[in-house]
This record gives C-alpha cells, structure tokens and sequence, in this order.
C-alpha cells in the first residue's frame, strides 16, 4: 500500500517538472499558432548549459538555473527571427518545417561537437525518507522550484504590461495591433519566454536525470501530451497536466509492467484529444 | 522531364565515381560504426580497437598469405546506429567498395540487419560487437562471433551471487531490447536452476530515464540484489538511482555499463557494481599468438590516451583471428578462409575462440569465457576488480555492495 | 487521362526507375533508387491527406510499420507468399486507418497532428509488448524464405520491382483522385472545410476515405520493405523520423502537386544519401539537411514545383 503512494507521490514530483517543460511550448503555441518542433532541443540546450555552468565553472547547478532562463530567452529570440518571423500568419505547416529544420541543424551541430553519451550533473540532496521509501531531495526541490517558476509566470502574463500584451496578441493580433501593441515584438518576446522555459526545465531535468543529447524526444513528446491534457495556450493548465500524467504514471507502475506506461499514456492522449480536445484542465470563460 | 534527368544525372555521376579497385596487394575489409546516435560511445570502443590493429598489421608489413602481403584497407561509414542505413550501407561495402571481408557493427540489433545483407551477397562477417543468439540460428555460412553470446553475461554473477548469499532475493529489471532481453531470460533459468528466488521481473523502454517507478518497485518486492540494465545510458542512469532513492540492495548486476571507464563518474553510486565483461586488462589469458594482455593495453593506452575496455579489446582480438585465419588459409579467398575459421581453436589475449558449425548454429561462440568484474575503491581510486571466476580474480567481491 | 501527357510522364519514371539499374548493372544504384522509390510512396500517400485535405499526418509511419509487422508476421509461421502476406497487410491496416480515422479526424489543425503522433506512439509502443510479435525484440525471418523466389539475389531483384511498381501505383493513385470528384472535394475540404460541408461535400465520409486511401499503399510497401531487411522491430517500424521526412519531402517538392512528392522525395534521400557517405560532411549530414531545408522553407514555400509553376505557368498542365 505504501508503495503505490511513494510511486504516486514521486510522481506527482516529477510531473510538475513535464508540465514545466510543456509550458513553453504551450505559451509559444497559444500566443503564436506555431508548433516548435525546436522544443526538445531548447529542452537538451538548458540541460547542457546547465551542465557546462556546473561542472566548467563550478557552480551551484542551482545557482546556475538563472542564467540559463535569460540564455534560454536570448536564444529564443534569435530563434524567432531565424526561423520564426517569416512564417507568421502562413499555415501552421510551414512554422512546423521552419522550426524543424532548425532542429536538424542544432542537433547535427550538438552530436559533432558533444557526441551522443550520457552527461551527468552530479547532485546530492538530502531526501525524505518515509519508511523504505525515500523521495530525493533533487525531486522535492525540482517541484518547489517549478512552483515558484509557475507562479512568477502567471504574475508575468496577468500583472504586468508586457504580459497583458502578450495574452493581447494571442487573443487577437490585429486588435491588438490597432490598440498600439508591437506586436512583432511581443512576438519575439513570448516566443523567447517560450525557450526560456524550456531550457530552465531541461536545466532541472538535468539535476534530476542524466542525458544524452538526444534525450530532448522523449521530453519533447511529453510537453506534446502534456500541452494536450492542458489545453493550447494554457500554461496553468500545462502545470496541471504535467501532475496529472506524473500521477498517471504513478498510479500505473504499481499494477503493471513498467514498459506498459508509454501505451497508458498515449492510449490516453489520444482519448482525450477525441473526447476534450480543448484540455482537460481548461477552464473556459466563453 | 525533371525526374528524367535527375536520374539520368545521378546515374551518370554514379559511373563516373570510380568504384575502389581491390588492389592486388590490399585486403578491403567493410564495416558501419554508429558514430551518431544512441550507441555512439560503446561503438568507439570497437572501432578504435580495429583501426588500432589495421595500424600494427600494416606496419609489421601486412597480412602474410599465399607467399604475398596484403595491407589492410579498413572502411567504414556511420550508420546513425540505425538499422536501415545498416543495410544500406553494408550493401555499399559489399558492392561498391568491393570489400572482401567484413566486420559487423556494434549491438545485436543492428548485427542482425547487417547478417542479412552480408548472407545474401555470401560476404564473411567477423562480429565482435553482438551477442544474441538468435541471429546465428537462422541458418548462416559466414557469420562468425567472436565475443561470448548473450547466455553468458550474467552467468557469472549468479553463481558468485549464490556463493555469497543462497537465499537472495534476485530482481530482475532490464532494457526492452533483444540484447538485454536475450541475456536477462538465460539469466532467469540460469538463477532458477541455483535456487535463487526471482521476486520482480520487468523491463523498461530503452530511453527510460526516470527509473524512479520502477526502484519503487524492487523496494517493494523486498529485493536483495539485483540484475539488468541494458546499454550505456540507461545502465549508468540506473545505477545513480538507485544509489539517490535509497534501494539498499547487497548486490547489483549490470549490463555493459560498469564496464566502460565512465562509469567512474558516478561515484558512490558506481561502488560495488558488478558486471559480466568479455575481457578485463587484469585478465590473463596466455596467447598463442599476437600480445599478452599487458602489451595490448600499454599499446592502446598509448595510442589512445585512455585504457581500453572489452569493446576494443573485442575489436583488436577480431581483427587478429580474421588475420591468423587468412594466415592459416594461406589465402585471401572467400570460402577457405571461412574454413579457417571454422576449423580454428586457438587462444589469445582476449581469449578462446571457438565456434559452434553446425547449420542450426554455424557461427555461434563457444569457447570464449566472460568474467564478472566489480568496481572497487583502491588507494583512493575507483577502478575494475575481476573477482569471478576466482581462478583469475584479481581482488576479492565485496559483498554486500556497501 | 490515357490522353494527358502527366500519364505517360509517371510511366517514364516507372520505367527509368525500372530500367536504370537493370541496364548499368549497378547493385549500389538498385539499392539508392529503392530507398528512393519507398520515400516516394511515403510522401505521396501523405500527401493525399496533407496536399489535398490539408490535414497534417505527423504519425503515417504507422501505416508501413504495422503493414511490414503483419506482413512478416504471415510469412513466418503461417506461411503464406509474399505477395499474398503484404497484400493483406495492405488491407488491414487500411481497415482499421478507417476505424482510427473516424474518431481522429474529427479533429482539426494541429489537435488532429497530435492524435497522430499519439496514435504512432501508441501502437509502437503496443507491439513492443506484444509477445507474439516478438515484442521489443522484434521478429526474425529465415533466409530460406527467399527460396521460393528464387535464392537471396534474386529475390532482392524482384522486391525493388515490386516497390517500383507499388510506386507507381502512388503516383498513379494521386493523379486518378485529383482528376476526380472525390479528389476535387478533398481539395475544396483543404481550402475551407466549413464551406466545403456547407456546400454539400460529405466532409466526414471524404476524410475517413483519403485517411484509409492513404495507408493502403504503404502498408503494402512495408511488408516488401521489411521482408527484403528480413527483420522487423519497434523502434525501426514505427521511427517517427521517417513520416517528418515525409513532410519535409511533401513541402519540399510541392504539397498539392503529384510530382512535387517525387521529386522531393528523390532529391532529399539522394542528399542524404551522399552526405552520409561523403567524407567532408559525413558528421555534418544534420546540419546540412536542416540549413538547405530551412532555406527552402523561408524562402520557396510553395516548394519546388511552386516555384516552377510561378516561373513557367505552362509547365502546370503537363506536370501536374
């Protein structure tokens, strides 16, 4: 009994960090109606940053994490005028491609410079223990730290001007463009906050787990669920999302082989799409 | 129209590449090495081991057959550690680059897709770098393993296990891939039959790298040790935490893993690790022919600037059995030296080789042995102790692990 | 359509495909023009779904994966041909695309890509636990199938020309429904749905179709593929990588065109092919593919027939 609920709570934890990872992609989707397929590479970016501050200069990975929010914001703006800018208002295809070129592009790069083994951030954390069970101390501080970020995020987007004006654009572009809003450049702003909290989630998904460079997949298919269960745009509901797969996957382990999880949770994706498309967590207003 | 062209184009440029002429006085040996993608570190191993060979044989002159030397001419192209491009390529390597012999690449998976090119153009195929049984079961003439195959990986870890603890409660939580998959099912019967109880069996998705459900897991079957694992990435991520949740286990078996240097990296978590390995440096099998174990190490470290691991020793051992098979065939035609090595039974630093001929098996090794090593604290450095079998163990198990 | 000349224009290119390596005897070449040939089959067939219907399949690699499973899946124990074995695939899967397609596209846009990418994840990761099919380890031919075709050298001869022909049935498949009322409807569901239904297209029925249209092909496709590799796996069959390059062949040449697919599908594989091998930048074949493709992108986005068309509108009523 009490290992269902370690596994559940573990991977409630964890979770919170999926649906960190999926809040970027969400924002950038919901604001812009482009599909970053760079996504996991924003993801694998933060984590080797993160590796880099770390091990090159020594620091804290904790201390670490907030130069790899600004980076991940400076990339995600060059990002945007790359790749990005062009393709506003074109299909959605074409955002899709753009941005999926860049990603062959930042991975050939990566594996030429890095190659393609395990990279580890060696941290120790004291953990809870309860009874035979123990929570690292890396998870419990991964979920705290996601809170804080999520917070922050939503006092960005509801209290301040830059993020009223990027729920503007995202509401209506041409309205907002005719209140005076610059839209390109809150374009290129939510697209950079988009990376950015992409790569400050790969920066934490390194301290908890090692990678390779090609780790950004599997996390990138996650956000995708993730974002689903949430709902486009909705980075509240992302967070939600990202908990609900984690207990999802808690509550399955327990009662099944491991290597059932991944049909679980697709099974369940694609139900939900048919079913609630607008997310699971939406709480519409109109 | 454009597609006309395009073709004819391509064609045209295609006949004017001059196809690799195999020179009177050169061997043209093919192989893919997965420079990119997932196997991209436990393929360096092997390939460095190769190349590291082609370089003494060459400079000692060449392969020396039928009264004339052969240099050696390796090529290789990256497979992406994918099987489509496997077979594409190989195909290239048979074809286009006229090579003569091939080596396999590296993982079971990837050998299979390999041996169905190389059996369809009948090319000799020397495979250091895949294990599982099942490709050689499938009615072969020129495959020829020269690694022991899956069975014998953790063989040696149950019976050390069952030496120091009988009443072990053993799980087993392994990589879905036919590699581990092939190993860990030899492992069930081999520990069923020693009397150890099996309490958790599970596998997970090779990418897997929060192994944090499945810990919970073995925590809760009451496990004593445990075996699995799979390739690099997910058997070091395993053993890490393992180490941060707290599983307390006496002892732990995994695959391939331990038995790269980096494992060292982890750390405490890497301590009293233990794994089945093809080949240890502290090894010390008398050769027939070629260097001891010694000599090959300082040659590699050398060259390399690092130790080497059983991948490389796997592909400089290969590389000399292909030579004394040639030697001994006297020539560099196809189907004598694959009597050669049919025929051989020899020892050398990296161990006996000897394989099965029967058509049910053809290709599948016998003779060469695994041992089980363990990493260990010596003077303050975490280094690889070959402990089973204690005939050749060059330190004592630690057991349990911690 | 025995009288336009796109019809004897797809003929022209069965027959290079056909002939090119039987005439130089070049085995390297057969095996290029087949890695080619199953591009074109992949890209064409999706684009029957992302060119005319607009609706983006991420995840059409389902259809070969599971057609190659349950073509090898015959031909191991229960024996059956070849031709027989990848045929039934072919229907199978065709079958149930229409099953998946109903419930899946009702959605749209991007919701409607996402379920594909789930359902291709879904499936794979199935069979991976599915003990009959091999599970993750995956299944194993014996070489003695190719007996029947006449030995390993042989057989290899006939599978591409079995690919080549199944290639051309694409082709041909792309240009008869674009010819006709189904095809026009698709094309009108592309450029509005709404209106399209408005205007009495029977939008649900059209869409299931194309979907299951689409499938049938490849999965024919990858019964031969795989039985050719005689060797089956999970992460090989169903390696969404394949259908991204799907997409990027169908952009690349022109979505909506027919031989925009073909030639997309050619010139990407031939790039590819020789960055791989090319010493320069064998370790720079990502890169390289990613910059050319995101030229293309930025600045053809019609893609290359798009381009033509602009250049020389007459050009559109040949090469369709």
């Amino acid at each position: 009994m009490f290992g269902i609920i370690a596994s559940i709570i573990d991977g409630v934890l964890v979770g919170s960090v999926y649906g960190l990872a999926a809040m970027g992609l969400t924002l950038i989707w919901g604001v812009m109606d482009v599909v970053n397929l760079t996504h996991g590479s924003m993801i694998v970016a933060g984590m080797f940053g993160l590796y880099f501050l770390s091990a090159a200069l020594g620091l804290n990975p904790y201390v670490a994490l907030p130069p790899i929010v600004v980076g991940g914001f400076f990339v995600g703006l060059a990002l945007y005028w790359i790749s990005v800018h062009r393709m506003i208002g074109r299909p959605p295809l074409m955002s899709l491609l753009s941005t999926f070129s860049v990603n062959l592009v930042l991975v050939g790069l990566g594996t030429a410079a890095w190659g393609t083994g395990l990279f580890n951030v060696d941290v120790s954390l004291p953990g809870l223990s309860l009874g035979r069970y123990t929570f690292p101390g890396t998870h419990i501080l991964a979920a705290v730290l996601t809170a804080i970020i999520a917070a922050l995020l939503y006092v960005f987007l509801y209290r301040t001007r830059p993020g009223k004006a990027i729920r503007a654009v995202s509401g209506n572009r041409v309205a907002a463009e005719l209140v005076g809003i610059p839209t390109t450049r809150v374009l290129s702003m939510a697209f950079g906050l988009g990376v950015a909290l992409a790569s400050v989630s790969g920066g934490l998904i390194a301290i908890l787990f090692p990678f390779t460079l090609l780790s950004g997949d599997a996390y990138q298919l996650k956000s995708f669920v993730v974002t689903v269960l949430g709902g486009l745009g909705n980075p509240t509901g992302a967070l939600l999302g990202g908990i609900a797969l984690g207990l999802v996957e808690g509550l399955v382990t327990p009662f099944m082989p491991v290597s059932w999880t991944l049909v679980i949770e697709f099974a369940l994706f694609v139900v939900v799409l048919i079913v609630r498309p607008g997310g699971v967590f939406t709480f519409r207003r109109d | 129209m454009r597609g006309f062209f395009a073709i004819a184009a391509a064609t045209a440029a295609l006949a004017l590449t001059v196809p690799a002429f195999a020179d009177d006085d050169t061997i043209t040996i093919g192989m893919t090495v997965s420079t990119t993608g997932a196997l991209n570190v436990d393929s360096l191993g092997q390939q460095r081991g190769f190349e590291m060979w082609r370089d003494e044989v060459n400079a000692a002159g060449g392969i020396k057959a039928g009264g004339k030397q052969y240099k050696v001419k390796l090529i290789t192209y990256d497979d992406q550690s994918q099987g489509a491009r496997v077979q594409q390529l190989y195909t290239r390597l048979i074809v286009q680059d006229k090579s003569q012999f091939l080596f396999g690449p590296y993982s079971s998976g990837l050998v299979a897709t390999a041996a169905v090119i190389s059996e369809q153009y009948g090319k000799l195929m020397l495979v250091t770098g895949g294990a599982e049984p099942k490709t050689y079961e499938l009615g072969n003439k020129y495959l020829f393993q020269a690694i022991t195959q899956a069975d014998g990986y953790l063989s040696n870890a149950v019976d050390a296990l069952h030496a120091a603890d009988p009443q072990a409660k053993v799980a087993l939580v392994y990589s879905d891939d036919p590699f581990s998959k092939a190993v860990i099912a030899a492992t069930k019967d081999q520990a069923k039959e020693a009397g150890l109880a099996i309490v958790l069996d599970e596998s997970y998705a090779p990418t897997t790298t929060d192994f944090g459900p499945v810990i919970n897991k073995v925590i809760s079957a009451g496990a004593d040790a445990l075996m699995g694992g799979g390739h690099y990435s997910d058997g070091a991520t395993l053993a890490r935490q393992l180490y941060d949740q707290k599983a307390h286990l006496k002892w732990e078996s995994l695959l391939v893993a331990p038995g790269d240097d980096k494992f060292a990296t982890l750390g405490p978590a890497a301590q009293g690790v233990t794994t089945g390995s093809q080949w240890e440096i502290q090894v010390s099998y008398k050769p027939q022919f070629g260097p001891t174990a010694e000599q090959f190490s300082k040659a590699y470290e050398a060259k390399y600037q690092a130790p080497p691991d059983y991948h490389a020793a796997s592909g400089y051992g290969g590389g000399m059995l292909l030579q004394h098979a040639i030697e001994q065939a006297g020539s560099i035609d196809q189907d004598k030296v694959a009597d050669a090595l049919n025929a051989m039974d020899v020892q050398t630093f990296f161990g006996r080789y000897k394989i099965a001929t029967d058509p049910g098996h053809h290709g599948l090794q016998t003779a060469h042995q695994m041992v089980l090593a363990q990493w260990q604290m010596k003077d303050g450095k975490l280094g690889r102790q070959v402990v089973w079998p204690t005939a050749v163990q060059s330190a004592a198990l630690i057991f349990p692990m911690q | 359509m025995l009288r336009r000349p796109f019809f004897w224009i797809i003929a022209l290119i069965i027959a290079v495909f056909a002939l090119a390596p039987v005439a130089t005897g070049d085995v390297e070449l057969r095996e290029s023009l087949l890695l080619a040939a199953i591009y074109i089959i992949l890209a064409s067939n999706l684009n029957l779904m992302l060119g005319y219907a607009g609706y983006v399949n991420f995840g059409s690699i389902v259809f070969f994966g599971l057609g190659g499973y349950i073509c090898v899946y015959l031909l191991g124990a229960p024996g059956w041909p070849l031709v027989a074995a990848a045929v039934a695939g072919g229907i199978a899967v065709s079958l149930l695309a229409l099953v998946f397609g109903l419930g899946i596209l009702r959605l749209r846009g991007a919701y409607f890509a996402l379920a594909t990418v789930g359902v291709n994840a879904a499936v794979q990761a199935f069979v991976a636990n599915f003990t009959p099919w091999g599970g993750s380890s995956g299944l194993y031919l014996s070489s003695a199938l190719f007996a029947p075709l006449g030995g390993p050298m042989k057989a290899l001869w006939t599978i591409y020309f079995l690919i080549v022909a199944i290639m051309g049935l694409s082709l041909y498949l792309s240009y008869a429904i674009k010819s006709s009322k189904f095809g026009l409807g698709l094309l009108a569901i592309g450029q509005n749905e709404d209106a399209a239904a408005v205007l009495g297209v029977p939008t649900p029925l059209y869409k299931a179709l194309a979907y299951s249209a689409s499938a049938f092909l490849p999965a024919v496709a990858g019964g031969l593929y795989f039985f050719k590799g005689a060797f089956i796996q999970p992460a090989d069959a169903f390696d969404l990588t394949f259908s991204l390059e799907a997409i990027v062949i169908v952009m690349l040449g022109g979505q909506g065109t027919i031989i925009g697919p073909a030639i997309g599908a050619y010139l990407y594989e031939e790039l590819r092919g020789w960055l791989l091998t090319s010493d320069t930048f064998a370790n720079f074949q990502l890169v390289a593919a990613g910059a050319l493709l995101l030229v293309m992108v930025q600045f053809l986005p019609s893609g290359l027939m798009g381009w033509v068309y602009a250049r020389w509108p007459r050009v559109r009523h040949v090469l369709e």
